[in-house]
């Protein structure tokens, strides 16, 4: 019986592993490698600073996510042999595979930027977010920065949704005519997208937010609270939210397959590593120029599993279920309850409609279904 | 430009988010100085933002070149 080995139990790894059970799961055995004993949904830690989510709800345990059919194996990861065909985890044990999926997504790596742990915040794990949520009960008026801190990071559009809802808990709060937030961003607009950026630059301008362009973080002097950019900007700070970097999973940090920062060599049509037909690249892993998002690992998911399942039933693959195209969709909040979708893929961009309540809503309930919908693939 | 040495590209084709800029700033960001970098895209935008970030970056545009109907932007890190 061919052995599936899928190394990293987040969205993707998750939803794989139930999507190749149900097609195959009777022909392969699938093993699911997890270095945690719960499953995160991180969406949702965006809203743990501002009291409106309690930390705690966001993890279930891996298990019970996974289809009966599947082992769940926990450890870390020590060493990947592509040759020998064999992983290695920290305690010795050495597992082999026919197939192969990396999904270890992405760490914050907040110590690449010097003075960031120090001088700075961010919602990108469960205790930096609560440890947030703490620095903005006490908060009580000055100057606020927020902004990327380093490339790349994930979920792009969190920290425009995070100004903005930032804004919004200030003005409920009684603080925002005393606070003055600036929101700071690597390129010359407020976002990637052309798209999105005129529709946030108006609720940014709006909501008298001040924008910093061109603003790559260089450091931070936690003594005298002040942002320094590359590009030569000094921003004084009260309270500093700097998305960091992130980087790949420890073992793949220079490894072979990967490159210096650990992003899987990745083909953007088929997902395979170049060189190796066996293996799989799989969401926040790759080295893909896409959004490392939640949304991208589950298109992702649908495309491997179609060409895992085809090769284990000794099959050409359905061309269209096993090519990758770009697929992401994300929703992006504007705070006072109203939101939009993002959908697009390689062909173009999204072309957002006006951020409405229904959409905020649609968000909102998509959170508290993630746990019953995502992973066993019902959508 | 067939003497330039190009230490790492990126093929940021169809990307719109991070989109190529971001990329190259990625790609900068990682490199030693003196490495010469490339991004390809496909953005049309992309033929102002990105000499725009170098410039204020105070990076070197080496130059551009056609490919595929795409732009291939190689640069150097300088600093």
């Amino acid at each position: 019986m061919p052995k599936i080995l899928i190394l990293g139990g987040g969205t993707g790894g998750t939803l794989l592993a139930n999507l190749l059970a149900r097609s195959i799961g009777s022909q392969a055995a699938i093993t699911v490698v997890s270095s945690q004993v719960q499953h995160y949904y991180q969406p949702g830690w965006l809203y743990v600073p501002f009291g409106q989510q309690d930390p705690r709800s966001l993890s279930r345990p891996e298990r019970e996510l996974l289809n009966d059919k599947v082992e769940l194996v926990h450890g870390d990861i020590r060493e990947l042999d592509a040759t020998a065909e064999t992983v290695t985890l920290a305690d010795g044990t050495r597992l082999d595979y026919d197939f192969l999926v990396i999904a270890t997504g992405s760490q914050v790596a907040p110590e690449d930027v010097p003075g960031l742990v120090e001088g700075a915040h961010h919602f990108y794990t469960h205790e930096g977010a609560s440890r947030l949520f703490g620095a903005l009960q006490e908060f009580d008026g000055g100057k606020i920065v927020v902004g990327v801190g380093g490339l790349p990071y994930k979920c792009p559009v969190a920290p425009l949704e995070f100004t903005f809802l930032l804004e919004d808990f200030l003005t409920k709060r009684g603080l925002r005519d005393k606070t003055e937030i600036t929101y700071t961003f690597p390129i010359g607009r407020c976002f990637t997208i052309e798209t999105v950026a005129e529709v946030a630059q108006r609720f940014l301008d709006d909501r008298g937010i001040k924008v910093e362009t061109f603003f790559n973080l260089e450091l931070i002097k936690p003594a005298e609270r002040i942002a320094v950019s590359m590009e030569g900007t000094e921003l004084p700070y009260d309270l500093c939210v700097m998305i960091p970097p992130h980087r790949g999973a420890k073992f793949l940090q220079g490894h072979a397959l990967a490159d210096g920062r650990g992003w899987v060599k990745t083909d953007r049509a088929t997902l395979r590593v170049p060189g190796h037909d066996q293996i799989w690249a799989l969401g926040d892993t790759t080295d893909l120029p896409i959004s490392k998002a939640g949304s991208t690992a589950h298109f992702q998911a649908s495309a491997i599993a179609e060409q895992i399942a085809a090769a284990v039933e000794h099959r050409e693959p359905d061309a269209r279920k096993a090519t990758y195209e770009g697929h992401v969709m994300c929703f992006l909040e504007v705070g006072h309850s109203k939101a939009t979708i993002l959908d697009f893929d390689y062909s173009g961009p999204p072309q957002p409609k006006t951020p409405n309540a229904l959409m905020h809503y649609l968000k909102m309930a998509f959170n508290k279904a993630y746990f019953h919908i995502v992973p066993n693939g019902w959508v | 430009m067939e003497h330039i040495t190009i230490t790492r590209e990126s093929d940021a084709r169809g990307s719109f988010c991070p989109g190529p800029l971001m990329e190259l700033i990625r790609i900068v960001r990682d490199a030693k100085v003196g490495d010469v970098l490339a991004v390809i895209s496909s953005d049309d935008g992309s033929k102002k933002d990105i000499p725009l970030w170098l410039t204020k970056a105070k990076h070197e545009l080496l130059g551009t070149e056609s490919v595929e109907g795409a732009t291939r932007f190689i640069c150097r890190k300088t600093h």
